[in-house]
This record gives structure tokens, sequence and C-alpha cells, in this order.
């Protein structure tokens, strides 16, 4: 499919994970991501691929567990208490170092919160979310097309480093329709999947596990587990910076909230107030250093989110001090409006002083 | 002393070569000492599971489950692809190896609290799905690998570390028949529970387990399990040979040996 044609972005993800070669999809139905379940089902079906409806997250997940110890590209979607149903199998994932992709399309919580677009889930998503040391990956697109280019890489990303990774969309990403193209993407050289379990035949045993027992041997692994971490944080950083040059005021944001973000620092410029934009794409491994180096330069840091306050937390450590760090969120499926940032970049002008 | 000894030896020697093999290490089995304790179970079941996937052929497409429970490391023992999975979610799991290789064997080997206790919805809706998987449970009423402590089948009165009274109904249920629940389900074709009390139940445990394989071989529409009565000397505070009278007096009255489906 490489023509352009207007999806939501839950049948985009979807559709662009069939085209990434997506061999089974296991999900649970929970509003707002029910398009990908219901594209799936269909979709899979068609193409002779596997589609499984799980009795709940937990069996999802471990149903993503078995089929990529097999060495079959694998992925479930869900929403945030679905995810945190998940993340004992997303445990698990690390330890086995087992390649799956996973999509958040995040609701409102804590708890059973609400069904409106949220980004409480930041801290679950970038520190690990289950027991022990671990990563994941973490794509944060801000529009269908966007989201719809992250499945391919996710896919790649996930094959190449034997890890999950997480693509964190909101209700807003997944429910909304825009224009999309899904051209299959050139591959990454990948490595072979020689570790899977295929039954031994003509080989010896091949063994997938995240037991370790022995003095130092789960150190030592763990150890294994942050050198690939380190390796993905030195190679794998994406993120955008828009009208940076000039800027005195530098706003942090990521997916539907920088989206809108973006649209009020438009507005601030209209009205020569220099500021500008950093979007993290990742956000683990955080784009750390593309933030710490140009901290001295700037008068303010923002940070916008749909949350109460996650995503700032990490602004704060990359800039270390050197400049003040500002926050200005919404929860609970509170949208921020153009206007409304407009007015909050305006004030905080006022209130910090400008040069 | 020299000469006789030389000719003792060479005598040795032809009867050797006109010895037939009657009994060997199967090749599915590795060779080497297990973790369990003298007179568990699991060391026998082991060996059955490994002869009929050797006696089947199909050891090279196979797949195992290893659960979290005492058999967390079958994989050192079982020369297999094998997998460790989270507690209780090893039905889950193979349905997703299953449903992305339908031509592969695959096998969970899951103890009563993996199985019975915290993967309850996980066996029960890869039933009801008529998943084509083959589970053997292992059944020893108590829950070995985290000190004996009471486990859904644990029987009225016994005593565990979590009933130090015994299991009393009244706050601590009944003994739960699991494969009876499984058996009403249109998606498991075959359920028999088994016992290693003996030589002739030990056959039989071959017999249904070669079965339960044999199914998923030659394509059943659903699921078949085997639930093998195993004797836990250690946390039933009783000598190998008590254990083994215990199953057949105490333990398969409340758990009744036999075909259940199929």
């Amino acid at each position: 499919m490489s023509q352009r044609v207007l999806m939501c972005g839950n049948e985009a993800l979807a559709e662009a994970a069939i085209v990434a070669g997506c061999d089974a999809y296991f999900g649970y139905p929970i509003t707002p991501q029910n398009e990908v379940t219901a594209y799936m089902s269909r979709r899979m079906a068609e193409l002779d691929r596997v589609f499984v409806q799980s009795e709940s997250e937990l069996a999802a997940i471990n149903m993503v567990f078995g089929a990529a110890a097999t060495g079959k590209r694998t992925m479930t979607s869900s929403s945030s208490p679905g995810i945190s149903l998940m993340q004992e199998g997303l445990s698990y994932l690390a330890g086995a170092e087992l390649p799956a992709v996973v999509v958040n399309v995040m609701r409102g919580g804590p708890g059973l919160g609400n069904i409106s677009p949220s980004q409480g889930d930041y801290f679950q998503s970038t520190r690990g979310g289950g027991h022990g040391d671990y990563r994941t990956i973490v794509l944060a697109p801000s529009s269908v097309q966007e989201l719809a280019d992250c499945m391919p890489l996710a896919f790649d990303l996930a094959d190449q480093y034997r890890m999950t990774v997480l693509i964190l969309a909101d209700g807003i990403l997944g429910q909304m329709m825009e224009p999309v193209t899904l051209d299959p993407k050139p591959r990454r050289e990948l490595p072979a999947k020689d570790w899977a379990l295929t039954g031994c035949e003509g080989r010896q045993q091949n063994i997938v596990r995240s037991l370790w027992l022995g003095e130092g041997v789960l150190e030592a692994h763990n150890e294994k587990l942050q050198a690939k971490y380190r390796q993905i944080e030195a190679n794998e950083v994406l993120c955008e910076e828009y009208l940076l040059d000039d800027a005195e005021i530098v706003v942090v944001a990521y997916g539907v909230a920088a989206r809108i973000t973006r649209a009020a620092v438009d507005k601030a410029r209209e009205q020569a107030i220099p500021i500008g934009l950093i979007r993290p794409i990742t956000l683990w491994p955080f784009p750390q250093e593309q933030i710490s180096r140009s901290a001295e330069k700037f008068r303010l840091f923002l940070t916008v989110e749909m949350s109460t306050g996650q995503m700032v937390e990490d602004v704060k450590l990359a800039v270390a001090g050197k400049a003040p760090v500002l926050f200005y969120g919404r929860s609970g499926g509170g949208v921020p409006a153009v206007d409304e940032l407009l007015q909050t970049i305006k004030q905080l002008t006022i209130t910090e002083g400008r040069t | 002393m020299i000469a006789p000894e030389r000719e003792h030896v060479g005598q040795q020697n032809e009867e050797q070569e006109t010895m037939k093999a009657v009994f060997e290490r199967t090749s599915v089995l590795k060779d080497c000492p297990t973790h369990y304790c003298p007179g568990c179970g699991h060391g026998i079941a082991h060996r059955l599971v490994a002869e009929v996937i050797d006696e089947l052929g199909i050891q090279g497409r196979t797949i195992g489950i290893a659960p979290v429970g005492c058999a967390v490391l079958a994989y050192n023992y079982l020369d297999l692809d094998m997998i460790e999975v989270a507690h209780g979610r090893a039905p889950a799991v193979a349905t997703g190896m299953k449903r992305t290789n339908p031509d592969r064997i695959i096998f969970s080997y899951q103890g009563d609290g993996d199985l019975a206790a915290i993967g309850t919805a996980e066996i029960i809706h890869a039933a009801h799905r008529a998943e084509q998987l083959t589970v053997i449970f292992i059944n020893n009423a108590v829950f070995g690998m985290t000190g004996g402590q009471m486990a859904p089948t644990t029987v009225l009165g016994q005593v565990t570390a979590t009933t130090p009274a015994g299991r009393q109904s009244n706050g601590q249920g009944y003994p739960l028949q699991i494969s009876e629940l499984l058996a009403i389900l249109p998606g498991a074709v075959y359920v028999e529970r088994c016992a290693l009390s003996g030589v002739a139940r030990i056959r039989q445990a071959k017999a249904a387990l070669k079965h339960a394989f044999q199914l998923q071989i030659d394509n059943a529409p659903g699921l078949s399990l085997v639930e093998i009565l195993s004797p836990c000397p250690t946390y039933w505070r009783m000598s190998p040979s008590k254990a083994m009278t215990w199953i057949e007096e105490e333990m398969s009255k409340v758990f009744p040996i036999g075909r259940l489906k199929g």
C-alpha cells in the first residue's frame, strides 16, 4: 500500500505493522485502541497470519513471549490499564532478551481513569515498568504518519537489540484520521535469530530463560543488558528541533502535546517571542545530550505534557540546573489548547523578565 | 593372582558381547544428576516425557515449556528446545508458539501451583480456545519450591507450611479438581489422571502421555492434558515409600485416577 490514504491512527499502525512483516498479533480489547484489534482480526486472517483475541492482557503479552521465542515478528497493543497488566511479561521479555513490539494508546489514569487521551504513562514506559533492571525503547510519534513510520522501525529495533520496543501514542493519535502513506521502509541489516526455539533438529538445544542462579551469574547477565542499553543510548536517540537558532525560551514536549505546542510556538513567534521546540521522538533513550549541550544557551525551559509532570524530571536532569525548567500540564483527559499554551508562554516571558 | 583376574576380565567381555541392552537412558534425557529431593516424582515424570518423545521420534520438532516451581530447570534435564516462562503463563506462551508454528509439537510441564493456582485463567482459556497443545500437570498437593505451602490441590486435613492445623474447608476451601473442570470444556479433547505410585501406575502414565502427544501429532482439534499424582516426600513429611502409599490410599480418593475425557 504505497498510495496516500485517510486512516485513523489505530488502523494505520496496524496496517504498518503488517507491511513491516508482523507474523502474529495478540490482544485484548480496550478503549481507545479497539480499532487495532478489530483491524488485525480481519487483515491477519486475509493474509493467513496469526490473530488471537486473548483472555487478558496478561495472556496477550505471554502469547507474544511465546511467538517471539520462536523467532517470529509479533506484537500486541493496549491502553494504559492493560499495559499495567502486561508489566510482568515486559520484565520477562527483557530478561529473556526477546524482541517484541508493544503499542500503548494511552488514556487517563490512575486506576480505570477514563478513556480520554493522556500522557500519564511516561514514568511507567521509560523506567522499565516491571521489576528488575531493564529498559524498553520508547518511540513517541506525534502524527498518524509518524505513528505508521514507527512500526517498521520498532520491529527492526526489537530484532536488532532483542528487546521490547514500546510505541507510546495516546487516544488522540489512535482515533484521529489523517492522510498516511505506508511504504515498506528499507530494512536494517539484522542479525540471524539463531537463538530461536524451532525444535533442536540437527543442532544443540536452544534455551530461552530469564532465571540465572549461581553467584554472580545474574549480575553478569545484567551487565550484558546494560552494555546493550548504553549502545542504544549512543546510537538510537531521535529528536526534532524546531526554531532553536535564535531561541531564548525552549519548550520540550512529545507526542500530541508537542504538536499542539508547535502551533503555539508559531503563534508566539508571530508576536516576536524568541521561542523554539525540542521534541523527543525516543523517550528512552532520552535526548539528554541534545538538551544538555544547549542548556546554557537558553534562558528558560518549559515542559508541556498531558500529565501532571513526568518528562519534566528528565528535562531537569538534562538541564542540570543551568537554566530554570518550568512545567505546564493537563491531566485526566485534559488537552491543552493552542491559545491556552500561548497565554502560558506570554505570562512566563513577563514573570521571568524578557531580556 | 594376576592370571585368574585376566581370565575373569576376558570372561566379562565375552559375556558383554552376547548381552542385549534391555534398559537404556533415553536420548531425550541428559546424562546428569537432577536437583530433585530423594523420592520426588519429577525424575520419573521427566523420564516418561523423554521416553515418549523419543519413541514418537519428535525430539527435533518439539518445544517444551518449563514452569515456575520445582521443575523450573527442566531444560537442564530434557534435551529439547525449551523455554522458561512466568508463573502460570505456560498455556498462553504455548498458544503463541503453536499458532505461529503449527507443525511443531508444543508441550507445557506445570505443577499444581503453576497450573491450578496462579495460572487458572491461562489453562482454562487455552482449553476453551481448543489450542492444539499437550499439557503435563504434576499434582503433588503442595507448593514444593517455596517450602511446602498449601496448594489448591492440598487435601483436607493435610498439614503444610501455611495450614499448620491441617487444611480446613472453612477458610481454606476444598481441593481443586481442575482436570474435572477442564474435562467439561469442548476444547479439551483428552483429559486423564494418572499416578506414579507403583509400576503399573507408571506404565499407565506413560501410555497416557504418549496418547496426549500422539493427539497433537495427529492434529486433534483441541487440548490434551495428563494430570500425574506425584509424590513429594519432603513436604508431605513422609518416607518415599510411605508417600507412594499415601497417593494410593489418600490422594487418589480426592483425585480419582482414570480417564476423564477422550
